[in-house]
């Protein structure tokens, strides 16, 4: 929010009444609103058809994993797996509120039982598995459960040969679980080897925010990592760093812009490219080889067997005297007829 | 309870744990006062103790030597063993040029480096664990402290020789673990192993940096809690009153520890200490086994189950 510079001309009874109420915090809807980069308004549906960006000057809001999933997907939907998985309590945790009801106050809210959901899915006609974080459910934060579920993602992936899609959004290991928080990041990191070992690529969007244990796990880890605009990418939040080390911060610190600038992230892709861009290079890395016999007409297929044909041509034009020397030469006899 | 019982240790602290509530919220926060202690023996301290003979590395050979991270090959009972740690300092002097024991991404490179190299040469790795954290730092970001630590931890994993990490001290964040992930993980019977630091975790869920006793006791971060929760294997006693009083015997206890893990581990083929050490650290979080060595009450006054 920008206001500063500008003249506000208010009345002496408008400041006092404003200086008696309480202050509220302001919040903003993901639904409907203003932007609070550039305060234009927008209604639902626009939001919805925007991608929750705004059009004006593509200030990138938060969205949830399930309408993550339909951005990312063809229409036909996903398949939602393992969506019974709910966290425990081991430390009978209490800060100030016990944890237990900060899990269902979560879910009542969210309408997910956890900070992740994984699914079955097509991105432009690739099938892939997607595990996505979802921001709106205690942080993003990553507990048992959003460990465990991202570790059979990865197996799931492994099993049926195909690419893993992970979006993060996550303020880091999960406090109100502990030292077994802290554990995922381990169990996150292990799994994602399956993956290695199938020979499938892994796909890393690091949306806003991606930071702590997430960050210093399985999100630092794919092959090919975007970034969302303005993403903040840390191990350490600003904050944090501020306070220990009393530097002053660029404003831009650890924004995907920055960390692209750093190295840390191959591209930083607008939302409404993503999934364009998603299914681009998930079409590059495909090998046919691994697809059977459903493949043969694949474009991938076709322009592999063009080119042999464009061989055998610029073979069948050399001159004779290159022919004869070819033709005793190979062992196996091969014949450009 | 399940077949991880025992231990003349956790008899003591189940006792501590069925006496009242204050008593053992003392005897917490005195934990983890001891896991940071002035003079409680350092990285350095064990390992010129326990090898005969020591050559420190130094370097990431990417951009520069982090002195919160030392890393090296030692002679242990007559072999290579390679050792990596954190460091800190007792005096200020000290404590500066180790910063505080907070490793920056040079130093998991470091560390990487050395495991690198005792992996081709079939030498184990021991880690010895003690920082409050990974450096958080704006220089430390820019050259990847996320990336850095995910690929020490992705690195461990992936290592064929024997491993094994010590928590000696402080254990705190992803820091601490990115030198964690081993065949099996000790922990010293005062030090603690915790997903933040107490201090860290009041400013972010009390917002007020004053309730890091409270945070402490909802933590619980001291060795009989990671031990029933599976997170380390076994825990390794100090002399009485804490490893700060004498540091001879201390080196000496951890020692005979090392020792005996390693012989175990050596013995394995690498193939099913891979395995293990898959197994070992995917089944660990409240999920995949409520009822065993979970739901269990320790801090808090209620007597354990069984």
């Amino acid at each position: 929010m920008s206001r500063v510079g500008r003249n506000i001309h208010v009345s002496v009874d408008r400041l006092r009444q404003l200086a008696h109420r309480d202050a509220r915090p302001r919040k903003i809807s993901a639904d409907a609103g203003t932007c609070p980069k550039c305060d234009s308004h927008y209604s639902a549906d626009e939001m919805q058809r925007n991608l929750r960006v705004c059009p004006a000057c593509g200030h990138h809001f938060a969205v949830t994993a399930r309408e993550r999933m339909e951005q990312l997907g063809e229409p036909g939907g996903y398949v939602e797996l393992w969506p019974e998985l709910r966290a425990a309590d081991p430390l009978q945790f209490t800060d100030l509120k016990p944890y237990t009801e900060r899990i269902a106050d979560a879910e009542k809210s969210t309408g997910l039982g956890e900070a992740i959901v994984c699914a079955e899915l097509e991105v432009r006609h690739v099938p892939a598995v997607a595990a996505i974080m979802d921001f709106s459910y205690m942080g993003g934060s990553m507990g048992a459960v959003v460990g465990e579920k991202l570790a059979r993602a990865c197996d799931h992936a492994a099993q049926k040969g195909q690419p893993l899609i992970v979006v993060a959004a996550s303020g880091g290991a999960r406090m109100q679980e502990g030292t077994l928080a802290l554990m995922q990041m381990a169990k996150t990191v292990i799994a994602l080897d399956a993956l290695a070992e199938a020979r499938v690529p892994v796909v890393v969007v690091l949306a806003h925010p991606t930071t702590g244990g997430v960050w210093a796990s399985f999100a630092s880890l794919g092959d090919i990592t975007y970034a969302e605009p303005g993403a903040l990418i840390a191990f350490s939040g600003p904050r944090v760093i501020e306070e220990t080390t009393r530097e002053v911060l660029p404003s831009d610190f650890g924004r995907a812009e920055r960390q692209l600038e750093n190295g840390q992230v191959d591209a930083v892709v607008d939302r409404r490219e993503l999934a364009e861009r998603i299914g681009r290079v998930l079409h590059i890395l495909r090998r046919p080889e691994l697809e059977g016999p459903g493949a043969m007409g694949s474009p991938a297929l076709q322009w592999a067997q063009g080119g042999a044909q464009r061989a055998a041509g610029a073979v069948q034009s050399l001159p004779r005297k290159v022919m004869d020397r070819i033709r005793p030469g190979s062992p196996d006899g091969e014949d450009p007829e | 309870m399940s077949e991880r019982g025992g231990g003349r240790f956790v008899r003591k602290v189940a006792e501590k744990v069925r006496r009242a509530p204050e008593a053992v919220d003392d005897d917490l926060w005195a934990s983890v006062q001891l896991a940071r202690h002035a003079e409680r023996p350092y990285t350095l301290d064990y390992i010129t103790r326990m090898c005969s003979d020591f050559e420190e590395v130094h370097g990431d050979r990417l951009f520069g030597d982090d002195h919160a991270m030392v890393a090296g090959f030692g002679r242990f009972h007559d072999r290579p063993v390679a050792f990596i740690g954190q460091q800190k300092g007792r005096d200020t002097n000290e404590r500066t040029f180790r910063n505080f024991g907070m490793a920056g991404p040079e130093g998991y490179r470091k560390a990487m480096r050395v495991m690198e190299i005792a992996n081709r040469l079939g030498i184990p790795v021991v880690t010895l664990i003690d920082t409050p954290g990974a450096f958080p730092g704006a220089s430390a970001e820019e050259r990847g402290q996320g990336g850095a630590i995910s690929r020490s931890i992705q690195m461990m994993w992936r290592l064929d020789v024997p491993t094994l990490a010590v928590i000696i001290g402080e254990g705190s964040s992803g820091g601490a673990l990115g030198l964690g992930v081993a065949d099996r993980v000790l922990m010293l019977e005062n030090s603690t192993y915790s997903v933040i630091s107490p201090e860290g975790a009041s400013a972010i869920l009390w917002r007020d940096a004053s309730k890091a006793r409270q945070a402490a006791q909802a933590f619980k971060p001291t060795a009989a809690n990671c031990y029933r929760w599976g997170v380390v294997d076994a825990v390794v006693p100090e002399p009485d009153g804490g490893a700060h009083t004498d540091h001879e015997q201390a080196a000496e206890i951890l020692d005979q520890y090392i020792y005996r893990a390693l012989t175990d581990l050596g013995a394995m083929p690498p193939v099913e200490r891979r395995r293990a050490r898959r197994e070992r650290f995917r089944k660990l979080g409240p999920l995949r086994d409520p009822e065993g060595g979970m739901g269990m009450a320790t801090g808090r006054g209620t007597p354990p189950p069984g």
